[in-house]
């Protein structure tokens, strides 16, 4: 960048227009980005929103009141309050043993924990039906105890735990195996206890990772319809979760009320993608904020 | 890792033996492990995560596998060489490629463009690609009904065109190319935004165009991420069940997809049927597991190659 002598206007702008696209160019491909995203993505969210109000705010309240939507809106809420505890003690356990130590087959291991992504939904709903189910494993057993798993509550949480398995483990080993473990070990060294260590150099360390984590983890545990249809049964009003009683409603050819219910679910999931952007944000400018600190200190 | 590496590395001449270690098991030279380290939790974390992992997933999966190994190859072979599975099996794989070829092509003009350019509404764009990440299924399959009917929003003025989508094969593709539409996006975007200036200013001082510079130096270092998003993508499709039963029409040999055929064979209580089926679709997405990891080692690899 000596060649001061060179008569360009300006060296960055010779760059840029060496490497950048001419503007009619630029404009026709975020035109048709716009368009691919627009007709895949907004006009479908657009609908769920005009199909729900199409016969009028009562309705569309009557239907969101209505016992059996209630039911429903409680299960799931009931469902999520379970299953996402359960996969981030083990998100957090299985990222602890995975990130912070060395032993053999960890990358097995790693494989094995993203397996539940792999299973199609239809799938992890009918190894709990093959286990549990009437013909199962463990069914003559179950029924002669009265313990009712499949078409159940029980099963309903099973099968979501199992689709939302990854979520945080995957989400936290790989911030884990970068944040190495010279920190804790300090925390150690000068007589933390294993709690206290966690609690005050893991734990602020991954919040960023575990919230995210939890996020996409509750979108999931609430919105999932596959897996749950084949163990749930379909009783209204007692294993009928907020998605599948929208399958239900729309059947039924009750649209609007369909449409009203899948309004909240769609809510939901314009919340999880605000927070998950905050996050995102959030993260970024902590990283911006660490990487000045650095610098600023001397090498 | 690398610090572990790092620490035994210097010490070329050391007996191959100390480095190996014996023939110990898994578990055991799993624990081993942790006594060489001052952080506390190992015994506790690994194994209340192998607990969980087999009691949830690996207990429950290898189930499924002894049920239909009970079943006998023939009847394994009569089930999944049916007429009406094997109509659902091609449709299912022909859809899903499908939908993953539109999202290849699309995920990367989507992260091109998300990367490089500066427009009002970016952000909310980036934002929005994750959709289908969070919207339910259920929800996105009534919404994409209602958008393709004849009625709909876009149904109405392809219907005079001659095409009808929702209740076709058509539809399918529709809703599967909804599902997979983050995963080449999320997947080439930080390859994107990683890749050197230099590389691209550099071949536009040897004369090169901006096509050239994109066929010879993006696409190249895109090609291992473009490739991941699209099995991924390919992979979520192909078992994908919520979107797809509202739009599909689920008439037996033309719109029906096979994790449906699992469940009406539940349905009529025909669990040998519905496992048989289930066991084939396991291996393919377990084949497609593999590929997945050997892309990604791959892309990785390439990564540290050119940054190196």
């Amino acid at each position: 960048m000596t060649a001061a002598t060179l008569p360009l206007p300006s060296p960055a702008a010779a760059r840029n227009r060496a490497t950048a696209e001419p503007a009619y160019v630029r404009w026709l491909l975020i035109g048709l980005a716009l368009a691919f995203l627009g007709v895949f993505l907004l006009v479908p969210l657009a609908a769920v929103f005009t199909e729900a109000l199409r016969k009028g705010v009562e309705t569309y309240f009557a239907a969101l009141t209505e016992p059996d939507a209630v039911a429903a809106i409680r299960l799931t809420l009931l469902v999520a309050a379970i299953a996402v505890p359960a996969n981030l003690v083990f998100g957090v356990a299985a990222a602890w043993a995975i990130a912070k130590f060395d032993f053999h087959g960890k990358s097995v291991l790693i494989t094995l924990i993203d397996l539940p992504f792999a299973v199609s939904p239809v799938i992890a709903g009918l190894i709990y039906v093959l286990l549990f189910g009437a013909q199962g494993w463990l069914g003559p057993w179950l029924q002669a105890h009265d313990i009712r798993i499949l078409f159940a509550v029980p099963g309903i949480v099973l099968a979501t735990i199992f689709v939302t398995f990854p979520f945080v483990a995957r989400e936290l080993i790989p911030l884990m195996q970068a944040q190495g473990t010279e920190e804790e070990e300090a925390a150690r060294v000068l007589g933390a206890s294993g709690w206290q260590m966690f609690r005050r150099v893991t734990l602020p360390n991954i919040k960023w990772g575990l919230l995210y984590g939890v996020i996409l983890c509750n979108a999931r545990a609430m919105g999932e319809f596959g897996a749950v249809s084949v163990v749930s049964g379909h009783v209204r009003g007692l294993t009928n979760t907020t998605p599948l009683h929208v399958e239900i409603l729309y059947n039924e050819y009750n649209f609007a009320a369909a449409f009203a219910v899948a309004s909240l679910l769609a809510s939901l999931a314009l919340v999880t993608l605000l927070l998950k952007s905050l996050v995102e944000w959030k993260t970024r400018r902590e990283l911006a904020l660490a990487a000045e600190v650095s610098s600023e200190r001397p090498a | 890792m690398t610090a572990a590496a790092h620490h035994t590395a210097p010490a070329p001449a050391a007996p191959p033996r100390l480095v190996r270690g014996g023939e110990q098991g898994f578990f055991s030279r799993a624990l081993r492990a942790h006594s060489a380290s001052v952080l506390p939790g190992f015994g506790l974390a690994f194994g209340y995560t192998i607990l969980y992992l087999s009691l949830i997933v690996l207990i429950p999966l290898s189930a499924t596998f002894f049920k239909s190994a009970g079943l006998g190859w023939d009847a394994f072979w009569a089930t999944i060489t049916a007429p009406r599975v094997l109509a659902s099996l091609r449709l299912s794989f022909g859809a899903s490629l499908a939908a993953a070829l539109i999202n290849a092509v699309f995920g990367l003009l989507v992260a091109w463009v998300l990367v490089r350019y500066r427009f009002i509404g970016r952000r909310v764009c980036d934002a929005l690609v994750d959709l289908p990440f969070a919207l339910p299924t259920a929800v996105a399959g009534i919404a994409l009904t209602a958008v393709y009917a004849g009625n709909g929003w876009l149904g109405q003025h392809l219907e005079p065109l001659g095409i009808k989508v929702a209740f076709t094969p058509l539809g399918v593709v529709v809703a599967l190319t909804f599902i997979g539409l983050p995963f080449v996006v999320r997947t080439v975007q930080p390859v994107l935004e990683d890749l050197e200036p230099e590389l691209e200013e550099a071949a536009a001082t040897l004369g090169a165009n901006r096509l050239q510079t994109f066929q010879r130096i993006i696409l190249p270092a895109v090609w291992p991420a473009l490739l991941t998003g699209f099995t991924l993508a390919f992979a979520r499709a192909v078992g994908e069940y919520g979107s797809v039963i509202f739009i599909a029409g689920n008439m037996p040999m033309v719109s029906e997809i096979t994790p449906l055929l699992i469940i009406i064979k539940l349905e009529q209580y025909d669990y040998a049927g519905a496992t048989s089926v289930a066991v084939l679709m396991l291996v393919i997405s377990f084949a497609l597991l593999l590929l997945i990891n050997l892309l990604q080692c791959w892309s990785s690899r390439r990564m540290g190659q050119t940054r190196g």
